[in-house]
């Protein structure tokens, strides 16, 4: 289990395609994330970046390719699978927080459930984080009691919470009023200066420019253009990236 | 009137029979009945196919047809249990039918992504149905379920085609004795049902409540 800083990349996707049905949703698609990487997935809707994001912890199977995390493949189902998925983090872009449970228990539930840490050792985590992320003082309320920038902050201290190698996170702020953006983005810049490894899909180009190495375009199941966000965002090759920047941008 | 005081204590027995019959097939319905729930949504097809088959084959079997069974069938090969597991057995396998059915619909209702967080950070099949699902699907679950309870501790009245200790063939047996007092035995038994079933389903009204609120 101890992984040893080779120059293997901490996430690798080979010739990877995925079919629902007869929609051909990934196709032929290659990546690699080093340690300590932050890739912006950008594209238009339907052009297959969640179920990307997805692929990463097999919350979505493939039909042909290879994904592995830390040089080791995806497991296909069972113990394996649930392990490899403690070690990857994911943030959705509704939260997602369990609604029975507190903020507090939200944030345990993964350390004690599957680390078995002890109560204890997990709650005092758990506040640490939280006050990481400025919700400390909510510890004991329950989800619907917060706002979504809260619960989306609460979402990515529970990630945190299981020492994950990589966080993906799928459109983490789409689903927020405008006004609770930049907290959440705040949380996420942080994360990346820390070095944290992530995957971020979104469209927001503000946190593309401060905090990633990469910039990742999609279209059509296919990943089109890969490159610095600078060189992205100011002279993009393809002409579906220029015609899809020309309307995030107009608008 | 001075019937029914007379046979008090056959009343009695009769009821604890009722009320005891109530509580085991309950508890054996609920247990089972959640078992068979988590079997239908699992990942693996055998154990989903099991489940289906069995809720399916309760669900069309009239209730006297499986208590014939358990006491008539098992029997013939070889397996005796006293009357009172027998009915047991029977009202709980029966109803673990409509449990299960309940609890499924309350699983469905529970938003995807709850379960989807709880395994992407790692937790096993049956861990996100222990302890973010079915505690989410319970909420939804306690009407239909209150329902489902409450039919069967009416349903143990059958237990009375096949033995002489339940309340309900408590009354054929007094009414023989005595056609005169045959109102008041029939008001006597009535009451008997009602006090298991009333207190019931007020205890159900304040759970619905509670979970509501909490909710
Ligand atoms: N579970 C699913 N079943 C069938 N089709 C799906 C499913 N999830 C996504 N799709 C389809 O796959 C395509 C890619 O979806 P998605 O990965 O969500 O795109 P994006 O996140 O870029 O908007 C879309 O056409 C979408 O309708
Ligand atoms: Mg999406």
């Amino acid at each position: 289990m101890t992984s040893a800083p080779t120059g293997e990349p901490l996430v690798r996707l080979t010739g990877v395609n995925k079919w629902f049905g007869d929609l051909h949703v990934l196709q032929d698609v290659d990546l690699t994330i080093d340690r300590g990487e932050v890739v912006v997935v950008i594209g238009p809707s339907g052009s297959g970046k969640s179920t990307l994001c997805r692929t990463i912890n097999r919350l979505e199977s493939i039909e042909r390719g290879e994904i592995t995390i830390d040089g080791t493949p995806l497991p296909a189902e069972g113990k394996e699978l649930a392990a490899l998925r403690s070690d990857v983090g994911m943030v959705f872009q509704s939260f997602n927080l369990f609604a029975h449970k507190t903020i507090l228990e939200n944030v345990m539930l993964g350390p004690v459930k599957v680390r078995g840490k002890s109560k204890a050792e997990a709650e005092k985590r758990a506040r640490e984080l939280l006050d990481r992320v400025g919700v400390g003082h909510q510890a004991d309320k329950v989800p619907a009691q917060l706002s979504g920038g809260q619960q989306q902050r609460v979402a990515i201290a529970r990630a945190l919470a299981m020492d994950p190698k990589v966080m993906l996170f799928d459109e983490p702020t789409s689903a927020l009023d405008p006004e609770m953006i930049n907290e959440v983005l705040e949380v996420m810049v942080g994360l990346a200066k820390d070095g944290m490894t992530m995957v971020v899909v979104t469209h927001e180009m503000g946190f593309a420019r401060r905090a990633a190495n990469r910039v990742v375009f999609m279209d059509g199941g296919r990943i089109v253009e890969s490159s610095d966000p600078e060189t992205f965002f100011t002279s993009p090759t393809s002409d579906r990236a220029k015609d899809f920047l020309s309307k995030i941008l107009n608008h | 009137m001075q019937f029914f005081l007379d046979n008090i204590d056959l009343f009695r027995d009769a009821f604890l029979n009722t009320l005891g019959l109530t509580l085991f097939a309950g508890v054996l319905a609920l247990v089972l009945g959640t078992v068979l729930a988590g079997m239908r949504v699992s990942p693996i097809a055998p154990l989903r196919g099991l489940a289906t088959v069995y809720v399916e084959i309760f669900r069309n079997t009239p209730l006297t047809v499986v208590f014939f069974f358990v006491i008539f069938g098992l029997p013939q090969i070889d397996t005796v249990v006293p009357f009172f597991t027998g009915a047991v057995i029977a009202v709980g396998t029966y109803t673990a039918a409509f449990v299960a059915e309940a609890i499924r619909s309350g699983i469905n209702s529970v938003a995807p992504g709850q379960a989807e967080a709880a395994r992407a950070l790692g937790l096993t099949f049956s861990q996100t149905l222990t302890t973010v699902v079915l505690p989410q699907a319970f909420r939804t679950v306690v009407p239909p379920l209150g329902s489902v309870l409450i039919a069967m501790a009416k349903n143990t009245s059958i237990a009375a085609g096949f033995s002489i200790s339940e309340v309900s063939s408590l009354l054929a047996r007094l009414s023989n004795a005595d056609p005169n007092d045959l109102l008041f035995i029939l008001l006597g038994v009535v009451l008997a049902y009602m006090i298991i079933t009333v207190p019931a389903a007020i205890a159900l009204n304040r759970i619905e409540h509670r979970v509501a609120i909490l909710r």
